[in-house]
Parts: structure tokens; sequence; C-alpha cells
């Protein structure tokens, strides 16, 4: 799925409230999503579609009910590409700390013995 | 309202493809961060999930299986006593083509509310589906168990 719909997709303050709404409360209709928001039935349906164009957003089928169910995944995807990039320099940072102060004991460990 | 999660993926892949990787334990533990699957995969017979030292972390039945198309779990936990005592979750995994790629959808769900294991798998999951995919797009996985400690593994791995 392309990165690109997911930051558009994300990049909305009522479609985060959906999906946190969502995350509080997983699997709900539209009409359950809909209620205490300040929003259309119908701009809740458009941002419904975006979210699940970008694929934050999945439903199933429950009788005549539609389900939705928010999807981590991309959000995850899109942690590890971009976000672990940084984190990983701030590992290798402190591995690199840790192998210099292991080598340090090592060598002391050496002289002891 | 019982517990409840599902979780999507799309791979350039092909469905056959996506169900071999779901299906070799040596394929799967490079994505499921050293455990694989130990079963038959006939209705009927039992799963274990078992981690390299052949601790088991998970087990249940295999409810359905359909080669490339759809897969159905009953599932225990067996690592966390307070997850065990929960009982029995299922989890529904299915393969379609779609728009040119693979939809993976996997859904994990019990009957009772506010589920601490469905809490717990929920941030699993989308780690597993992430690995798999880069897996099967790029060669490599993008986190490997190492990678919380030793940053270098994830890159040459």
């Amino acid at each position: 799925m392309d990165d690109d719909a997911v930051f558009r997709a994300l990049a909305d303050a009522s479609r985060r409230l959906l999906l946190d709404r969502l995350h509080e409360r997983n699997g709900q209709t539209l009409g359950e999503l809909c209620q205490g928001l300040d929003m259309s039935r119908q701009a809740v349906t458009k941002h419904l579609g975006i979210l699940e164009e970008a694929n934050l957003v999945s439903w199933q089928r429950r009788g005549r009910e539609k389900l939705h169910y928010i999807n981590p995944v991309p959000i995850n995807d899109i942690a590890e590409r971009w976000i672990g990039k940084f984190e990983e320099r701030r590992l290798a940072a402190l591995s690199g700390l840790k192998e210099a102060l292991e080598a340090k004991t090592d060598r002391k460990g050496r002289k002891q013995s | 309202m019982a517990s409840n999660y599902v979780y999507v993926t799309y791979i350039r892949s092909t469905p056959a493809e996506v169900w071999s990787a779901l299906m070799k334990p040596e394929f799967m533990r490079q994505y499921w961060f050293g455990v694989h699957f130990e079963t038959d995969w006939k209705p009927g017979s039992p799963w274990k999930m078992l981690y390299p030292n052949g601790t088991m972390t998970d087990h249940g039945q295999v409810l359905e299986c359909v080669p490339q198309k759809r897969i159905v779990l009953s599932w225990h936990n067996d690592w966390n006593p307070e997850f065990a005592a929960e009982g029995e979750a299922r989890c529904v995994i299915e393969i379609a083509p779609d728009r040119g790629a693979v939809r993976l959808s996997i859904q994990h769900s019990m009957e009772r509310n506010g589920a601490k294991l469905i809490e717990a798998v929920s941030g699993g999951w989308p780690r597993i589906l992430s690995n798999l995919k880069s897996l099967l797009e790029t060669g490599s996985v993008v986190l490997t168990p190492e990678a919380a400690g030793k940053p270098a593994a994830a890159k040459t791995n």
C-alpha cells in the first residue's frame, strides 16, 4: 500500500479523530461512529472512505451491519520505515557505548588475571 | 461486545507465495521473530507455536484450512498465565488477490469483553505483518528478534 495515501489520510484532524474513536472501541457501525461528533453522516462516510483507501480502516459485515476496524499495520510500516531509522541511530550509539564499556572491563579483567 | 481486531496488509506477491510463507517453518522464523508453527494443517489437527528452543508459546486446533485462501485456528496462549486463563481465542487468516497484489487479513477475536490477550497481540500482529510484507517484497525483514538490542543485525540480515 502506498505511503502517500497513508500520510494524506492522516493529514486531517477529523480522520485522526475517527481513528482514535476506533482505537477506543474497535468494530463500530457508521451510526455509532457518528454519535457525539460534530460532523455530518456524509462527511464521516467520506472520511471513512479515504481511511479505507489508505488501508487504515477495514470493515466486516455482521448481518446487515458494517463494522469498522482500525488497522494499525500501515502505521507500523511507516513507523519502521521512518522512525525506526532514527531510533536505530540512538540504539547504535547505545550499543557502541556498551561495547566500549565492556571492552574496558575486559581489559581490566585481563590485567587482573 | 467481544474483543476483536482485524489486521490487513497488501503484499506485492501471489497467493501461492504468501501461502508458502505461512506454511514453511524456516521462512516463518524469519518474519515471526524466531517462532514457527508445528502442525500438519489438517482440519481437526492440533497446532503449536514454538520458540527456537522448543518452548511452546501458543497452541490450538486447526478448524479450517483451504490452501491459498483461508485458515481458521482456535488459539490458547501458553506464555502468559493471565492470557491463558482467558480461554480460547479464534484466529482467521484470509488471503485474496486484490488489484494486482495480495490482501492478507488476520482477525483475532475472543468472546469476552476487553480480553487482555487480544490487546497484547494488537502490538504483535502489525510487526509480524510488516515483516512478512517486507520479506516477500524486498527479500529481507525490517525487524529481527535482535533488532531491539543490536540494531546492526537488522541491517545485515
